[in-house]
């Protein structure tokens, strides 16, 4: 076996320009223009020149920004369609159900933003005043930021690579008019790629206070999510815990529970032993989730009865206890 | 880099279809779909050479669907060797980020240029041989991966084609519409749509269940005038046929038998049907 290109041994989030060659050693590097890599590289008197050394001129701002932002939560999955968006906006509207409580969700989800759907306000369009961009506010405490709220049609395709991704989430974090919060919720795309550094890098000052990850019982997710813990600890996130999500379906003719994912290797309780991390809770598969999230619709509030809310409720409260809040 | 384009080129003259697996959502099952779509085309005749490329760097999940997950490749003077997931009968290649990892729990944490990078050595590195089908599984999205393949693949054009799955839930059908416009906007040829997770048959009592709603994906298709492939509903001996993991007698490749077993697979002949017709019509 060859190995040809490992994984970056401590990932260093670095700005790399879109015309970068393969190896470049990054713009904030030491080796920045001198770099075997560099060769040929049309930044390569830049890099060479020293300024690219100084920090992003957006840190400061985003730290001023954030500086009234008590907690920050990532939620994250190395797998896609695990349910992270369900959960962010759970997770949003149980903070917001308290009156004074104040939360911000933020959908860093570029190239597939459904936050704005789930919590049933697609068609809303961001502003922009003298104090930034005013987030979308889906009741008075609770303000919400997604890429989906700045395309001319719900149809259009963001085709974009990293560095323009990275730059909008950096204006996310610097010129949207947040206001003081109590929580700031980002939801994730899937993956550990650009995206996931940038928001690292950009919180790194600021801090985050954890990461909640969510899987769903097949071996096939767990594998994706013993990466993303793998990333946690490089780039040094706590983690909160992991969430086991479409864990057993309840049929609503004979109310006989079945495993459509099932756990073939142990699902998530074994991951969370072997890997030393906190199971939250599992939560199951109810076809009125996602009926909620479709229609944009709090689950919590519109089926206080289901197994699930139940578990939801749970997982929110052994957060908000990890948190000491 | 004009060198290097060719040398995709060059690499890929000797496939004759390669098929794209796109999806705008993450978790609709493009692997499993590619899976079972790499899986008939092999049995649709019995010489069909099938090669199939995951390019989900950071999220790998191919190798554990042939249950090849414990395999490494082999470096030859000729190329990367992929990993056969028919053993010695070399029918079925496959290439993944994760036969490349040291350990299956390391992350992989790149950003674009390095992503471009992999995808690059895999399109002209591998040593794919004769091809009747390239099945490509991408990641989520419309980012790098997807306009890195494109850019690559430039020069054999003329024989991409592409297949959108999604699920029938709001969500997922509107990243798909994304998914179409961005196939319009790099100009690939769509041979159809599917929907997949439609509907959930309850192992006790029969009763089906729409987990997540149902018969978007051929309003959608509608709307859209794309092919409907058809619809495959959650099927549990599929989900824990794909999840089970090495097998342990490579030689023999059970995996092939034991997925004709499913109800699934009865269902994926005729989306196959669908898709080949396509590709002749290409």
């Amino acid at each position: 076996m060859i190995a040809t290109q490992m994984a970056v041994p401590a990932p260093d989030p670095k700005s790399i320009p879109a015309n970068a060659p393969e190896h470049c050693p990054g713009t904030e590097s030491d080796l920045a223009g001198k770099s075997e890599a560099c060769a040929g590289c049309d930044n390569q008197s830049i890099c060479a020149s020293g300024v690219t050394k100084v920090p992003d001129p957006a840190l400061p701002f985003i730290k001023a920004r954030m500086a009234q932002v008590k907690r920050k939560i990532l939620i994250l999955s190395g797998k896609g369609g695990v349910g992270k968006s369900t959960f962010t906006a759970q997770l949003g509207w149980a903070f917001a159900s308290e009156e004074d409580t104040q939360t911000g969700i933020m959908d860093v989800d570029i190239c597939g933003p459904s936050i704005p759907t789930i919590l049933g306000i697609a068609s809303e369009q961001v502003h922009s005043s003298t104090s930034g961009w005013s987030p979308v506010y889906v009741q008075d405490n609770m303000a919400v930021m997604s890429v989906g709220f700045m395309l001319p049609s719900s149809r259009d395709a963001i085709m974009w690579r990293g560095p323009k991704k990275n730059g909008l989430i950096s204006q996310f974090l610097k010129d949207v008019d947040w206001g003081p919060l109590d929580y700031l919720l980002v939801d994730t795309p899937p993956g550990t790629s650009d995206e996931h550094l940038s928001i690292v890098q950009y919180l790194k000052e600021s801090g985050i206070d954890g990461a909640v990850l969510i899987t769903t019982p097949q071996e096939v997710a767990l594998q994706d999510v013993r990466r993303e813990i793998d990333f946690c600890r490089k780039v040094g996130i706590r983690i909160l815990g992991l969430v086991e999500n479409m864990s057993g379906f309840v049929c609503p003719n004979c109310k006989g529970e079945s495993q459509i994912f099932k756990p073939t290797t142990g699902g998530a309780k074994k991951l969370a032993e072997d890997m030393g991390v906190e199971l939250l809770g599992s939560v199951p598969l109810d076809p009125r989730i996602g009926k909620s999230a479709d229609y944009g619709v709090s689950f919590l509030d519109e089926h206080p009865d289901s197994p699930a809310t139940t578990a939801y409720l749970d997982i929110i409260d052994k957060i908000k206890e990890i948190l000491g809040d | 880099m004009s060198n290097q384009e060719s040398a995709v080129t060059r690499r890929l003259q000797s496939v004759k279809h390669i098929i794209l697996v796109l999806s705008g959502k993450g978790g609709v099952g493009k692997s499993s779909v590619s899976t079972q779509l790499a899986l008939n085309l092999y049995k649709s005749t019995p010489t069909a050479k099938v090669g199939i490329l995951d390019v989900d760097l950071t999220g790998p999940s191919i190798p554990r669907m042939f249950g090849v997950d414990d395999k490494g490749v082999h470096q030859s003077t000729n190329g990367w060797v992929p990993v056969y997931a028919d053993g010695p009968t070399a029918r079925l290649a496959c290439m993944s980020v994760g036969f490349l990892l040291k350990n299956k729990g390391d992350s992989v944490v790149w950003r674009g240029p390095k992503k471009n990078g992999m995808i690059r050595q895999f399109l002209s590195d591998v040593r794919w041989g004769e091809l009747d089908y390239l099945v490509i599984d991408t990641p989520p999205g419309t980012s790098d991966e997807h306009l890195s393949l494109m850019e690559h693949l430039t020069g054999v054009h003329s024989k991409l084609s592409a297949v959108i799955v999604t699920t029938p839930q709001a969500v997922a059908l509107m990243d798909a519409i994304k998914c179409v416009s961005f196939t319009r906007a790099v100009n690939l040829p769509v041979l159809g749509l599917i929907e997949n997770m439609s509907g959930y048959v309850c192992p006790c009592c029969g009763e089906i269940s729409n987990v997540f709603s149902t018969g978007g994906g051929s309003e959608l298709a509608r709307k859209e005038e794309l092919r409907f492939l058809g619809s495959l509903p959650v099927d549990t001996e599929l989900v824990s046929l794909l999840d089970g993991g090495p097998s342990g007698q490579g030689a023999d490749f059970t995996l092939l038998a034991r997925y004709e077993k499913t109800s699934s697979a009865t269902l994926f002949g005729e989306i196959t049907g669908g898709i080949m017709q396509g590709l002749d019509r290409t």
